[in-house]
């Protein structure tokens, strides 16, 4: 009697799995090379494709030398576990860059070393703030050193881990060395000047570096995305400040690391706003220029240079406004205020003045 | 007596927990409100070296105490009433014994030496030791940051020197106790061997009988057969004192294991454990330092350097070597076959561990592999953990290839596969081919993942699948289950890798890719969780009395909800609010904390018992159980909460300072919760101790009638044995 068909598929194919199945052999082969396939279509030729298919842009700036050590200081650190260098093409990363990130912002980096890898430090965790245009936002030498030497000194709620030992103390520093001005809180009863190693000021100059570079002219911005959700949350903000922009929020975002929330700034490192002559003129004409240019005039009296933090960070008319009317009517100043169309006449006016430098 | 201990212990461990918070409220005035330079840090230290003196000082004094009442108890004692005590509890075979000797009757004079006089005075001279250690801390100390350095580092041997102190102690009044045994066990044999009266060899016949007296099992049931053969009580437990906790059922004792292997099993399981308390005692440290960032100001403990240092050791010193002696344990089991070569096992052994000791000096040093998590060991350093990973591949598919058995148990497929893939990936990271610019972030995204998902989760099924239905004495549900979340493992995880880079630089379509496959992963994962609880279906009241189902259970819950909030998390929508914050580190640690190590602790609670003859105090296991649970959750859940506060904030455009003031409370509360999984940990290093030294009791009778059969010539031998 024939064996029904039935019958002879069901044999057959337990048979063939049972091989398989009790077969060490063919089951762990089976597996593994499951696996392989799997990960080299998946991460192995992503990754070629990608190594292989984009060019950093024409005008990316290669890292200078100290600032090429200052990226091992960075790494040798683990910096990377709090800080990425990602700007997200969502629009809440905006304030992180002023386009989102893309593959050949990173195509011109390759392995450090014989011993280490290729460091993109893209990270995974932003415990502290991005980094892709720190070398913008932050451009001030003064600030860098004295924030990695102890960062509650100039932001007191900073959970960053102090970098001293980046930095030694001498009783008399050579003509050379870089002073900077540590409050003696910070000194833990160390007695002498504080002076930074170069190491300290390799990272520095590392994080100097680290800016967007633009895209070509002609070639498409790629967009942020999610913008309506981001939208609304500031449509409820304003809402809520009656109709204006928030200038103590834009102070903290904006102002704040240099000129502290008290507006008495750090003795030695970064003028008082609080009864600060420019802040309380009338005129406001050198309050605008300071923001959009910057300001070295008070260099003698120890006080470092000023970032023109207006153009770096792409300020508006209204929020330059909102933020001088802040420092304008805070900590006891009691100045006239400007109006955002006075603010507009004056950034042009200053305008004027960077062209003509 | 234990009690005080136990007191001064929890105490100390609270004075050691709370003291920096309590002056991160007290004082926030500067820098960051505590710090190891200020004076507040010197005196915390030098208070809670005093609060460890003072405790072993109390510890000393109870047990000199102790140790006088005993002595006074056995001068003052009639030796008569002692030895009646003792012959009451004579067990049948020693009565047995005592009349064979009597038969043979050889009688000879011994002498014994008094030898605990000079332990006594080793104690002194330790007690001594306390004292001059006591006035050594109240030497002032200026703030200068090089004496305080050095007052560390010398307080560092200081503190090492008290805890040998306190052990060398500790065995010091535990030999002398047995020497007190030793010698009520010379009386009762002195007195045994000069008696010479039928009196005692009446008392002694009497209670034989007694004791050999058995109920003849008929007596309600007649000459008719039972009905059930087995009739037989087993693993009853008797309770002497009101439980403190409820007692659970004794490990079974099961036929013995090679003990060579044995060894190499216990050895890998005792470095696990270190490496658990070494790794967790760090990221403790790091949890400390978001409350207290200036804790310290040194290069080699700096926040970025020890993160990894903390992530490696758990990874590849606690999690890899202890999946890895389970695994020595269960293939040779389960292919019914010896392991092919303990050599190899051995070095596997030495090569992980050598790595896990450069990673970690290197890490220290500053030299790391550029930043990409769980690879910041550099290359030379990975590679000894990768040959140490060859070679147990090789021992263990040697040893399938001698099964007796048919099959390949489902345990097998999912140990030897995970090694086969932990190796791959290994590779596929440290090749420098494809790494060159958004390559490395690609390989790094399949790589950080894969050695969770393929080495860690892979390995850890295995051992569930050997280790729970035999803790529940039940078949695995269902084969084909185990079969099924096998392969789709393989073909989703893989594809994952990438969701840790949504919204980044790398291609759209990959992400997508990534985050279709962390859908998929609710295939593998409820077959798997289905499997596991439908075991326990029948058998559920087994949970209850035993003390290794409740870890397993905890896996499997956190198994569940741990690998299924990974798939929420991998959505657009998600990342949003939940990327870059805490979130990913409580989720890291509900996953490899609460799947892998709760599953880990399981079976080595499980495995130990059955290869020393040896179990961990069952309170103390309850309490590592609770303890890493509770701790877990108080890590977890606030930081959750406080991430997804933190996401809106961004998502709102607050300033990025304004959420880190946020954060504040939510990472106290997962440093307290951090502390409490530690403790934990430190628990648990005691229960591997418990199990693998002999600390049981000598028995005086037992001795007696020993040394009877010894024969009295030799005193020199019984004197080696003390």
């Amino acid at each position: 009697m024939p064996i029904p068909l039935k019958q002879t598929l069901l044999f057959n194919y337990s048979f063939f799995y049972m091989e398989l199945f009790d077969n060490h052999k063919k089951l762990f082969s089976t597996a593994a090379l499951f696996f392989i396939v799997l990960t080299i279509l998946v991460a192995i030729i992503p990754a070629w494709r990608n190594q292989y298919n984009n060019a950093p842009l024409p005008n990316s700036v290669p890292l200078s030398a100290d600032a090429a050590k200052g990226k091992e200081v960075f790494i040798s650190n683990g910096c990377v576990a709090c800080h990425t260098q990602q700007v997200r093409n969502i629009s809440m990363d905006k304030v992180w860059g002023e386009r989102p990130s893309i593959a050949a912002d990173y195509a011109d980096i390759h392995r450090q070393s014989i011993w280490v890898n290729t460091a993109t430090l893209m990270g995974t965790e932003r415990t502290g703030p991005d980094l892709t245009n720190i070398g913008l936002r932050q451009p001030s030498k003064d600030w860098n050193l004295v924030h990695l030497y102890n960062p509650r000194i100039v932001v007191k709620e900073s959970i960053m881990p102090s970098y001293s030992f980046l930095f030694e103390v001498k009783e008399n520093p050579d003509k050379n060395d870089v002073v900077i001005n540590v409050p003696e809180a910070y000194l833990y009863g160390k007695k002498g000047k504080v002076v930074a190693k170069p190491e300290a000021l390799q990272l520095v100059a590392y994080l100097a570096s680290l800016k967007q570079t633009k895209l070509p002219d002609g070639s498409p911005t790629p967009d942020f995305l999610y913008k309506q959700q981001s939208l609304a949350a500031n449509n409820n903000s304003q809402n809520v400040s009656g109709n204006t922009l928030n200038g103590e929020a834009l102070y903290v975002a904006n102002c704040q690391s240099c000129h502290q929330a008290n507006g008495e700034g750090l003795p030695g490192a970064f003028p008082p706003l609080k009864g600060s002559k420019v802040v309380l003129d009338d005129n406001a004409a050198l309050m605008v220029n300071i923001i959009m240019n910057g300001y070295t005039g008070r260099e003698k009296e120890g006080f470092g240079p000023m970032p023109p933090v207006g153009t770096n960070n792409n300020l508006s008319a209204e929020e330059i406004a909102a933020i001088m009317n802040h420092e304008k009517t805070s900590w006891g100043n009691n100045a006239k205020q400007v109006s955002v169309d006075e603010v507009k006449k004056l950034m042009d006016l200053a305008k004027k003045v960077a062209s003509n430098q | 007596m234990i009690k005080s201990i136990k007191f001064s212990v929890v105490v100390c461990f609270v004075c050691l927990v709370v003291f920096p918070f309590s002056h991160l409220y007290a004082q926030s005035s500067l820098p960051s409100s505590f710090s190891f330079q200020s004076l507040t840090g010197i005196m915390l230290i030098i208070i809670t070296l005093l609060i460890l003196v003072l405790v072993a000082a109390i510890v000393l004094l109870l047990k000199v105490k102790e140790m006088n009442k005993a002595q006074f108890d056995i001068e003052k004692k009639n030796i008569t009433q002692n030895i009646s005590h003792y012959i009451q509890q004579f067990t049948k075979e020693q009565i047995d014994q005592y009349f064979e000797w009597k038969q043979k009757k050889v009688t000879k004079q011994h002498t014994y030496g008094n030898r605990h006089t000079t332990k006594i005075l080793l104690l002194l001279m330790s007690v001594f030791s306390i004292q001059s250690l006591l006035a050594q801390p109240t030497q002032t100390v200026t703030g200068e940051a090089g004496i305080i350095i050095t007052t560390i580092l010398i307080l560092t041997p200081i503190l090492l020197g008290i805890i040998i102190m306190i052990v060398k102690v500790m065995s010091v009044l535990q030999k002398y106790r047995d020497n007190l045994k030793f010698k009520e066990a010379e009386k009762l044999a002195d007195f045994l061997e000069k008696n010479e009266d039928t009196e005692l060899a009446d008392v002694l016949n009497q209670r034989k009988v007694a004791l050999s007296f058995s109920l003849q099992n008929n007596e309600l049931s007649g000459n008719a057969l039972p009905l059930d053969e087995r009739g037989l009580i087993q693993n009853s437990t008797i309770q002497g004192e009101l439980p403190i906790a409820a007692t659970k059922k004794r490990a079974l004792k099961r036929p013995n294991i090679d003990p060579a292997l044995s060894k190499l099993v216990l050895w890998y399981i005792g470095c696990a454990a270190f490496w658990l308390i070494f790794g967790t005692s760090i990221g403790e440290y790091l949890g400390i330092k978001f409350v207290a960032p200036d804790a310290d100001h040194v290069s080699w403990l700096s926040f970025g350097r020890l993160r990894p240092v903390h992530t490696n050791a758990v990874f590849w010193g606690w999690a890899s070597l202890g999946m890895l002696g389970l695994g020595y344990y269960i293939v040779p089991k389960v292919s019914n076959a010896p392991l092919a070569s303990l050599k190899k096992g051995w070095y596997s052994l030495y090569l992980i561990n050598a790595a896990v000791i450069l990673g970690t000096l290197c890490l220290m040093a500053g030299i790391n592999n550029a930043g990409g998590e769980y690879r910041e060991y550099i290359w030379p350093v990975m590679l000894l953990f990768g040959i140490g990973l060859v070679l147990t591949l090789i021992n263990f598919l040697q040893t399938i290839a001698k099964r007796t058995t048919k099959e390949i148990y489902i345990s097998n497929w999912y140990i030897v596969s995970a090694i086969m893939f932990g190796l791959i990936i290994a590779l596929v990271a440290y090749l420098p081919f494809w790494q060159d610019a958004l390559g490395e972030t690609i390989i790094q995204g399949y790589y950080m993942h894969q050695g969770v998902g393929m080495w860690f989760m892979l390995f850890t099924l295995g051992i569930v699948y050997y280790f729970l239905p035999q803790q529940l004495n039940h078949p695995i549900y269902s084969y084909s289950l185990g079969i099924l979340a096998f392969w789709t493992q393989i073909l989703f995880y893989t594809l994952i890798g990438t969701h840790h880079f949504v919204f980044s630089a790398i291609p759209w379509w990959l992400q997508t890719v990534a985050i279709v496959g962390s859908a998929g992963m609710a295939i593998p994962v409820i077959a798997g969780t289905t499997n596991f609880l439908m075991t326990f279906k029948g058998a559920w009241y087994k949970v209850a009395d035993s003390y290794t189902l409740p870890f397993f259970l905890v896996g499997i819950i956190f198994y569940f909800s741990g690998s299924m909030q990974g798939t929420a998390e991998a959505f657009r929508s998600s990342n949003l609010i939940w990327h870059f914050t805490d979130f990913t580190v409580a989720h890291s640690h509900l996953t490899m904390y609460g799947i892998i190590s709760f599953f880990l602790w399981a079976a080595i609670y499980a495995v130990v018992p059955r290869l020393t003859g040896k179990e961990a105090p069952q309170l103390t296991i309850g309490a590592h159980f609770w303890f890493a649970l509770i701790g877990l959750l108080f890590y977890t859940i606030p930081l959750m909460i406080g991430a997804t506060f933190k996401g809106n904030m961004w998502l709102e455009g607050k300033p990025f300072i304004e959420s880190v003031v946020m954060m504040a409370p939510y990472w106290l509360w997962r440093a307290i919760g951090g502390s409490l999984m530690w403790f934990s940990h430190l628990l648990f290093g005691y229960n591997v101790y418990k199990m693998l030294v002999d600390t049981s009791n000598i028995s005086v009778t037992d001795l007696a009638i020993e040394k009877l059969k010894l024969g009295n010539a030799n005193t020199t031998e019984t004197n080696t044995i003390i």
